[in-house]
């Protein structure tokens, strides 16, 4: 009887299991679309998120980056040292000592993630030939951007591994994002 | 019964006789009716594709004192004539546009342009433009809003203060078809999704938005979307800021998280209501006949006009008020509101030419009533000019004893 009962269990499970897989890998339905090859996805994915996981393997200095900003053009449009430009202000005149919200919406200060500023640069700059740097410029630039503003000091090798990892000054203190539902009003307590 | 066949019938014979008058009209002058001095003749050009009479003029103008197109030929912001505007859907010709940051209107080949949908999903996937148009799809109507359409005391007209919102029909394929067709993951709970465009603009979103309404958009208005709308594939997010619904959409990632990219930053902000009431857009009407800049011809009958919408779902009511908020009065709402689109509303008013303030305030299908610019600043605790987030409030417009109309926060 006790083996009958284990004998079931395992009929039971094995069952459950089985159909636990079969839930997960749901079939298509119409069987339109092919799948991409590795190779588009590795092209197109430049979404970089806080992990980093889809940065793509370089390094650079602050050093370099700070060459590049000039050689690329960067500081024709947002200032010789990323101030006084027609472009956003790059450089933060505040130190690390001024809360980061009274320091202006300067994407190297403000952003919560230093992926995000390696992202912005990545598909956005420079203006009018987006997408033509390397990923070692990128590093570069991103480090030379982190380190005019103190988030990191000016000798580190900004590189796939350790980006992810950088501290902004912002840590956590920014609002969270509501957890969206359909037809729910905008804001609980909202008065109106 | 009989009578009323006959009067049809009339109608009818005068009818072609008009017709005949405006094809001939020139040559044999049709029985009973005078002659129409000018016609347009018939063109090539005009037979293949028609325009409208020389004699509407209503134009898109730049927005925020931006000039677009810039001398290098960048699109910025640009505000659709609500003045101007009957029923609910906006031309595609006057559809407000906004770019992230000034934009070249990308020239795509739609035989060449790709959907790629992957991340958290069992089987990533790649659709053509014909492989969209082979699933099953909808067509909506909805509006988009700027999160940047905000009456100023410095606005003179309602293209000014309001232009920034359109309204247009969209046909498209479900995001959650497709969504199904590639498989969700367990654990996916954001999607990032991104155009083709030179900056490849970024959005990421929550997933249960796009299990709900989310639209990969193909047509707007009966025709393929207009290139500076996001020709060939726009994301409609309906009832979202404007800027989440993605033109010349290439790319949708399954995440697990936020993933802060490009236009996520702008939308960081340090206070949690803020950046609540920034995504789904708040119910808001504006009357656009009369409004700022308009001018009634003296007193007597006018039929108050405008246009009300909320992200939160369908219009569900209206009120008018022809003397600064004393009194309010239910207007009519014209055909059935539509989700998360325009709806449009009209109310009779019998002026009697003295000065006086007109308002509107609606009410959606969740509960949700349009505020005041005083409840809103009262509610962030800040002087009336800074209200934070996107601008839902009441719009007043001041009627002078001339009949001229003016912005009331002027």
């Amino acid at each position: 009887m006790g083996t009958h009962r284990f004998v079931a269990c395992v009929l039971l499970y094995g069952g459950l299991l089985l159909g636990a897989s079969v839930l997960a890998q749901s079939s298509p339905t119409y069987g339109v679309g092919r799948t991409p090859t590795a190779e588009e996805l590795r092209a197109l994915d430049i979404s970089i998120g806080p992990d980093g996981v889809e940065l793509p393997a370089g390094r650079g200095t602050a050093k370099e980056g700070a060459q590049l900003f000039t050689s690329k053009g960067c500081a024709a449009c947002h200032g010789a040292n990323g101030t006084g430009g027609r472009a956003p202000e790059l450089k933060s005149k505040d130190g690390p000592s001024v809360d980061t919200w009274e320091r202006g919406r300067i994407l190297p200060v403000r952003a919560p993630f230093a992926t995000t500023v390696w992202d912005y640069i990545n598909r956005a700059m420079p203006l009018g030939r987006e997408g033509t740097l390397t990923p070692n410029e990128v590093y570069s630039l991103t480090a030379f951007l982190l380190s005019i503003n103190e988030v990191i000091p000016e000798d580190q090798v900004l590189d796939d591994q350790n980006l992810p990892k950088v501290k902004m000054p912002i840590g956590d203190k920014y609002a969270s994002l509501p957890d969206w539902k359909p037809k729910t009003r905008r804001l609980r307590g909202y008065p109106y | 019964m009989g009578s009323r066949r006959r009067d049809r019938r009339e109608l009818l014979k005068s009818g072609a006789a008009m017709v005949g008058g405006l094809t001939f009209g020139a040559v044999m002058p049709a029985m009973g009716q005078t002659p129409s001095p000018t016609f347009i003749r018939g063109n090539k050009d005009q037979i293949a594709y028609g325009d409208r009479s020389h004699f509407v003029t209503s134009v898109r103008i730049p927005h925020g004192g931006r000039p677009s197109p810039d001398p290098f030929g960048l699109v910025f912001h640009v505000a659709t004539p609500l003045q101007d505007s009957v029923g609910v859907i906006t031309p595609s010709s006057l559809h407000y546009v906004a770019t992230t940051r000034g934009s070249f209107i990308p020239d795509i080949d739609p035989r060449e342009h790709r959907l790629m949908i992957h991340g958290m999903v069992d089987r990533p996937l790649t659709f053509t433009i014909e492989d969209l148009k082979r699933l099953p799809s909808v067509t909506r109507l909805h509006f988009i809003e700027c999160a940047g359409n905000r009456s100023t005391p410095k606005a003179k007209t309602i293209q000014e203060s309001h232009g920034m919102t359109s309204c247009a029909e969209w046909t498209g394929v479900l995001l959650s078809t497709l969504l199904k067709e590639c498989g969700v993951k367990g654990g996916a709970s954001w999607f990032v999704a991104e155009g083709a465009e030179e900056v490849k603009g970024a959005s990421s979103m929550p997933l249960a938005k796009a299990m709900d309404d989310v639209i990969v958009a193909y047509g707007m208005n009966g025709e393929p979307v207009r290139p500076q709308q996001g020709f060939p594939l726009r994301l409609m997010v309906p009832g979202f800021e404007g800027i989440f619904s993605t033109k010349y959409l290439r790319r949708i990632k399954l995440v697990d998280r936020y993933y802060m990219n490009y236009n996520d930053y702008g939308h960081l902000r340090q206070d949690a209501n803020e950046t609540a009431l920034g995504y789904q857009v708040g119910p808001k009407s504006v009357i656009t006949f009369p409004s700022a800049g308009q001018q009634l011809s003296g007193k007597g009958f006018y039929e108050i006009s405008g246009l009300a919408w909320s992200g939160g779902g369908a219009i569900r009511r209206v009120e008018v008020s022809t003397d600064d908020g004393k009194h309010w009065m239910d207007a009519e709402i014209k055909a059935t509101p539509q989700r998360r689109a325009h709806t449009r509303f009209g109310c009779p008013w019998n002026w009697d030419g003295k000065e006086t303030v007109l308002l509107s305030r609606c009410t959606d299908e969740l509960g949700q009533v349009q505020p005041t610019l005083a409840q809103v600043a009262k509610f962030f605790n800040v002087p009336l000019g800074e209200v934070p987030g996107l601008d839902n409030t009441i719009q007043p417009w001041r009627i002078a004893s001339d009949g001229s109309v003016q912005n009331g926060h002027a």
